[in-house]
């Protein structure tokens, strides 16, 4: 067993797309969930139009990459509208199965066969990276140190990708100590007294999915920039991963959703690499190496179930603004 | 205080414990017997043809093929050349469909001896071997074209089926939303573990179906009886608010849909009986004896249920608590032991739906239940959230819908129709068919 190795790729994680899609992704849902109490279940649905939108403007009409971003920004607004307006008025579990329900209609949408020309179906979409390294300014080479060595097409998707989650939290953070932030809080702990207060509730909760949604719709865009689309990525089990990422990390917190990510995805990649390798030496004779994969969403799962009865605030988060209201 | 609380807490996890490893220690049987089917991508095996006429291939000839994997379809190509990859060999049966309607005009297919009424589909095995060819006869001559009519009714009895299987899981989810608030996302792992448990019963062990079956229904009532004692009991003494109990059910449905996966792996196994021979009936109506049977148990229970909920004394006391948990303790009833026998009662009949819907499929995957746990919450939104009969009746119409739709809508977004449906009911009537406008709160 190379340990060292196994440290190095668990490493190599912390700057992988798919930890900056998670972490954008949780930021967006600390908005629907932490500050707004809304209980999105579609994330996945939201970070596939941001991916779909994407890699379909690229290839079925050429569209550059930067009109490409906007389209699929629009597509997580219009996303976001068609869920809202029949759902923002009643109790939040109906959201919940809702947002559960249209996440799969999209997904069910892009796997079809019925639209291949243009999703793909089941194989997914790829090859519209040209025209985003073309704008790639980092000259050709290989820069970094240690486990994060890469050449500059690898660079720019992580670059970018930071980019645009630093003006996430940049954004929720001005957002939350804003005026709208307090409503929005506000409508969180006591939907009724906002109301009492002239407040138009459903307006304020219908923003908040909107500027949420967005952020979950890039998170899906950077990981379809590092990597390409597939359908199989956008499963319901996506939204719940994304979810134990926020309430680990701390959903009503303007960190903690990052650190979520951060967290959750370092150690599935540790994981990934100890258990087969323990598996190897004999430590684990219960296992085969690949049922020791399975025991980490086992533990996901698991972790998940954990937090929310213990540490329902998340590691971030102040035990007095709990994010849960009874 | 503090001695009386900690006695039962301590005396509970010993039960747990037991029933837990009892559990535990079945599957693992499982695990060390039933091998994994195959890979759940990449799939090893493939059925593949050639479709020529006069020697000429033909192009743009759909074919489709149904078994264990799912449905899938193929194009010939500009060589007259299909093929797809499917998941399972062994005794296995795939249906091969040749769309006649894709054939140039006047051109069908053949059969010589005129013994075989649809020639156009054919059934295949791949036994020991890795790859089998399907090839079908052209010439000149009648389409096996079927009615639209025959078409229509063979899909609302196949829906009917369907509906009645998915209303043995609603009935319980429902009863469940009720009695304690939680929308329980971990009811599809509760659906997969009732054909889990047919499957060790009655393949890894060899028992009878008739033995089998009853003693899987038996198990998941005791698996429900485990988790509500292990898990659901202590967390209502906790406090715990309806939206963390329902993250926790999202968390407990992730793990189990893992562990099984660690017993079964990535394929598709078969319980026995599967591909029984279909029985023509009347038009196009061909059911076998599974079809028939599993439909006259669905009803059978349904009506049992109905019966236990509006004659028995815990059935009143559940209605009672359904309707008001506070007045309900007040009058005397033990909420406890009445969410007690709720879980046990939802986790039965979601069995009972498992097996059901591993004949229906057909096969067992470690996450077949999650495939319809959206269906479930459709037909229980449709029906009226937390009203016993409503989930009955959601239940029919979503059967009926997703079957029939298919008739119109290609067969890979034949759930869409139902979710779609599900969207809708919440925007004009959100508390369902048979709900009261208060309980959406």
């Amino acid at each position: 067993m190379n340990f060292l190795q196994i440290l190095s790729n668990t490493a190599a994680q912390i700057l992988d797309p798919i930890t900056i899609a998670y972490a954008l992704a949780a930021v967006g849902l600390a908005v629907h969930f932490g500050f707004t109490g809304l209980l999105n279940m579609g994330v996945a649905g939201f970070m596939a139009m941001g991916a779909y939108g994407y890699a379909i403007s690229v290839l079925t009409f050429g569209a550059p990459w930067w009109l490409a971003i906007l389209v699929g920004i629009a597509a997580a607004v219009v996303f976001a509208l068609v869920l809202g307006i029949p759902t923002l008025r009643l109790r939040g579990d109906y959201l919940a199965i809702v947002t559960i329900a249209a996440a799969e209609v999209a997904r069910l949408l892009f796997l079809t066969g019925a639209f291949d020309p243009v999703t793909g179906s089941a194989d997914g979409l790829s090859g519209y990276h040209t025209d985003f390294r073309a704008a790639n300014p980092l000259p050709p080479g290989t820069y970094g140190f240690g486990p994060w060595q890469y050449n500059e097409t690898q660079w720019w998707p992580r670059i970018f990708g930071l980019v645009l989650l630093a003006l996430a939290v940049l954004l929720v953070w001005a957002l939350m100590r804003s005026p709208w932030g307090r409503v929005i809080k506000g409508i969180r702990e006591d939907e009724d007294a906002v109301r009492a207060l002239g407040k138009n509730v459903f307006s304020y909760k219908m923003q908040a999915l909107v500027v949420g949604g967005i952020i979950c719709a890039v998170g899906g865009l950077v990981n379809a920039l590092g990597a390409n689309v597939n359908p199989g990525n956008f499963m319901t089990s996506q939204t719940f991963f994304v979810w134990t990422a926020l309430l680990l990390g701390g959903a009503a917190t303007i960190f903690g959703p990052v650190l979520g990510a951060v967290i959750f995805w370092v150690v599935q990649a540790f994981l990934s690499n100890l258990l087969p390798a323990l598996v190897n030496i004999g430590w684990l004779p219960f296992l085969t190496s690949e049922q020791s994969q399975m025991l980490r969403f086992v533990l996901v799962g698991a972790a998940l179930m954990l937090i929310v009865v213990f540490m329902p605030q998340g590691l971030l988060g102040n035990k007095k603004e709990l994010t849960f209201v009874k | 205080m503090a001695i009386t609380r900690s006695a039962p807490t301590r005396r509970l996890p010993r039960i747990v414990v037991v029933l837990l490893t009892a559990v535990l220690a079945t599957l693992a049987v499982l695990l060390s017997t039933a091998a994994p089917a195959g890979a759940a991508e990449g799939d090893p095996y493939r059925i593949s043809g050639l479709i020529t006429l006069d020697g000429a291939p033909l192009e743009g000839v759909t074919m489709t093929v149904d078994g264990p994997g799912g449905e899938q379809t193929a194009e010939t190509n500009a060589e007259g050349r299909w093929e797809v990859y499917v998941p399972e060999r062994g005794d296995a049966v795939y249906t091969v469909t040749l769309d006649e309607s894709t054939l140039p005009e006047g051109i069908a297919v053949i059969d010589e001896t005129g013994a075989d009424e649809s020639p156009n589909v054919r059934e295949v095995t791949l036994g020991q071997i890795s790859s089998v060819v399907v090839n079908f006869f052209l010439g000149e001559g009648e389409r096996n074209t079927t009615s639209f009519l025959d078409q229509f009714v063979e899909r609302v009895v196949n829906g009917i089926n369907f509906g009645l299987m998915l209303a043995l899981a609603s009935i319980g989810l429902s009863l469940v939303f009720g009695t304690t608030g939680l929308s329980n996302f971990s009811h599809a792992e509760m659906v997969t573990f009732g054909a889990l448990a047919a499957l060790l019963f009655s393949v890894t062990l060899g028992w009878p179906v008739w033995v089998a079956m009853p003693l899987a229904v038996a198990l998941s009532g005791v698996f429900g009886y485990a988790l509500d004692t292990a898990l659901w009991r202590p967390l209502r003494r906790k406090g715990l608010g309806i939206v963390q109990l329902m993250i926790v059910s999202i968390g407990l449905s992730l793990a189990l849909r893992y562990v099984f996966q660690m017993f079964i792996g990535g394929g598709t196994v078969q319980l026995p009986g599967v591909g029984a021979e279909k029985i023509p009936l009347f038009g196009a109506v061909r059911l076998s004896v599974i079809d028939m049977a599993s439909m006259g148990i669905a009803v059978a229970v349904i009506v049992a249920y109905a019966l236990w909920l509006t004659k028995t004394r815990i059935g009143k006391a559940t209605r009672a608590v359904a309707d008001n948990p506070s007045l309900a303790a007040a009058s005397g009833i033990d909420v406890d032991a009445v969410v007690r026998v709720v879980w046990i009662v939802s986790a039965a009949l979601a069995g009972l739906a498992g097996i059901l819907w591993a004949y229906f499929r057909p096969g067992i995957r470690w996450d077949m239940g999650s495939t319809i746990l959206l269906l479930i919450f459709a037909a229980v939104t449709l029906g009226g959230l937390g009203t016993a009969w409503g989930a009955l009746i959601g239940a029919l119409i979503v059967g009926l819908l997703v079957e029939v739709s298919s008739l119109w809508i290609p067969a890979d977004l034949k759930n869409v129709g139902a979710l779609v449906i599900l969207i809708l009911i919440l925007l004009f009537r959100p508390q369902g068919i048979l709900g009261r406008r208060e309980r959406i709160g």
